[in-house]
């Protein structure tokens, strides 16, 4: 347990297929994936809506059951040992269930009574853990007064009343505004710190590299790329961006023209996106071929355009 | 046996300590509730239909006032509308993405463990009811106090009776109207036509028969033979069979569908 680099989740060739057993026609959420969450670190799950990551993570939870490949949780088997995994995860599920019939505190507690521990206990860990979600004026207060960060916040905390080695985030920030976004952001980095392994999913990018220590790109099912964010950026995008904008009418002819004066172009609903190493020159360039864009922006690659190359789709699509 | 070990195990106590908890908010209403409608049914039946029925002096009632007659089938059918309507609602609204079901299911607690939590909340709420249901009619002198636990137990085996094939289907119900449609088209009718108002010693014959198939003539002759102190052991046992094999059938089933629905 003191090993620092322990393998805490191991999936092989993980599958999940909805529908009957031996049915055909099931749909495969999950096609055969392959990955490793060490201790202490923050892994993330980068895909679209639909790639397969809440079924990863609903697997991992131990509440789905695993169609083909192995799973192992702390080194135990997720068919076989469940319960045994679950007294040791903590969840923070895309939908929470937070009981609105409780009270803030009262939910922490409740919770906390379904994994066998004390009331003396939990009345030390509730206050504590209030305090660590910011929650503690809210605690006597009704669930449908919180706010959606709050509610959130609530989620998190409930998922620590067991102490767990494991913390599993759903889409943690989908839903709120950039401010309760922050907030959380800083809560988990600060879980982060105090040396919880925590395994989030997201489609938000900027969530992904202010989090995740080591990520995977998942699309359709199956892991397309894995590694650090810096890693993933550097292996699969040049350096920068230049980002254009066009009148609608004079778009298509616009796109024509810059056609040739980058390594890679993505053309998006709204702009166009040119890869290069060096974005002033492209945009010297640009201006050279009588291309006059609306708005013109050079920027660093970032994860968003990992995913438009090895996708060839966008994340919020 | 090992079905009984498990459902003594810690982890279905831990769901039931979710169940009173939550109680906790609503157990006013529900003492004034269980008070309250023998009372109603003790005024109008005692003082009102009662008096009609008992001035026509039937030989279906053996003897009896209406009033003593229909008490123990009222008892009965409470129970059975009270343990369908509290593990049909609640269980589906536990099943659903947001339910508390779903929160348990994140914790050691296996679907099982959920069942009989819940299942030992319907039996307490049930036992309560019957109680302060029964004390109150021992109070008019309608119930024997030496028969009185007697009825008790049968109302809470029917509770059990009615709330596991009822959860066991509850659990894979994803909209309300089908429960009201279930309430509506199965509970009211076997709550007009078991026996609960009158002997279905009166009815047709082809009627009558139908009775007989139905579960809830079993607990309510089975809850009025016990009360009335007219039972015949072979009549006891018929009864406490059917009604052991709808427990036994029932959790046999919902075992299956809570695992099922909460382990997609």
């Amino acid at each position: 347990m003191s090993d620092v680099s322990a393998v805490l989740i191991e999936a092989r060739g993980l599958k999940k297929v909805y529908g009957r057993p031996g049915d055909k026609t099931g749909f495969t959420a999950v096609d055969g994936i392959d990955f490793q969450v060490r201790r202490g670190e923050a892994f993330g799950v980068l895909g679209a809506n639909g790639a397969g990551k809440s079924s990863t993570m609903r697997m991992i939870a131990c509440v789905s059951p695993v169609t083909e490949g192995s799973l192992r949780i702390l080194g135990w088997d997720t068919g076989r040992d469940g319960a045994r995994i679950r007294a040791r995860l903590g969840v923070v599920p895309q939908d929470d269930t937070i009981d609105s019939e409780l009270t803030v505190r009262e939910n922490l507690l409740i919770y906390g009574r379904y994994f066998g521990l004390s009331w003396k206990v939990l009345r030390e860990r509730s206050a504590r853990l209030l305090e660590f979600a910011r929650l503690t004026e809210k605690a006597g207060d009704a669930v449908a007064t919180l706010s959606g960060g709050m509610r959130r916040r609530l989620t998190i905390a409930r998922a620590l009343i067991n102490e767990p080695e494991i913390v599993l985030l759903d889409e943690p920030t989908t839903g709120l505004d950039p401010q309760a976004r922050h907030l959380l952001w800083e809560r988990l980095f600060q879980l982060k710190q105090d040396g919880v392994t925590l395994l989030l999913t997201t489609h938000y990018m900027d969530e992904a590299e202010q989090l995740c220590d080591r990520l995977v790109v998942m699309d359709a099912g199956k892991i397309v790329a894995e590694g650090t964010p810096a890693e993933l950026i550097a292996r699969h995008t040049l350096r920068e961006v230049l980002e254009l904008r066009f009148a609608p009418g004079e778009r298509q002819v616009m796109i024509e023209k810059c056609r040739g004066l980058a390594e890679r172009i993505e053309e998006l609903p709204d702009r166009l996106l040119l890869s290069t190493d060096n974005g002033e020159e492209t945009l010297s360039a640009v201006h050279r071929q009588g291309v006059q864009p609306l708005t013109a922006l050079v920027r660093r690659s970032s994860l968003e355009d990992v995913f438009l190359t090895l996708t060839g789709r966008s994340l919020l699509d | 046996m090992d079905t009984l070990a498990r459902a003594f195990s810690a982890p279905a106590f831990r769901e039931l300590g979710y169940w009173l908890f939550r109680y906790r908010r609503t157990w006013r209403g529900s003492i004034v509730i269980s008070v309250g409608n023998p009372l109603l049914f003790l005024t109008a039946l005692g003082l009102g239909l009662g008096k009609l029925v008992d001035h026509g002096n039937s030989a279906y009632l053996q003897g009896h006032s209406y009033l003593t007659f229909i008490l123990p089938g009222i008892l009965i059918a409470g129970v059975m509308q009270t343990a369908f309507l509290e593990a049909s609602g609640p269980v589906m609204q536990g099943a659903l993405p947001r339910g508390s079901y779903r929160a348990a299911a994140s914790t050691p607690l296996e679907p099982a463990g959920i069942l009989y939590g819940h299942l030992m909340y319907w039996t307490l709420r049930a036992a309560q009811n019957a109680v302060l249901f029964t004390c109150v009619s021992m109070l008019f002198g309608t119930v024997d106090p030496a028969r009185a636990p007697l009825l008790v137990l049968v109302a809470i085996l029917v509770a059990v009776a009615f709330a596991s094939p009822a959860a066991a289907w509850a659990v894979t119900v994803t909209r309300p109207s089908q429960i009201n449609a279930m309430f509506r088209f199965v509970v009211l009718p076997l709550y007009m036509f078991s026996g609960t108002f009158f002997p279905i010693e009166q009815l047709p014959d082809w009627l009558r028969r139908l009775a007989w198939l139905t579960p809830l003539w079993h607990g309510v002759d089975l809850g009025r033979t016990v009360a009335l102190g007219t039972a015949t052991t072979s009549g006891v046992l018929v009864h406490l069979a059917y009604l052991a094999v709808m427990v036994a059938a029932g959790l046999y089933v919902a075992r299956r569908t809570y695992r099922r629905r909460l382990y997609v």
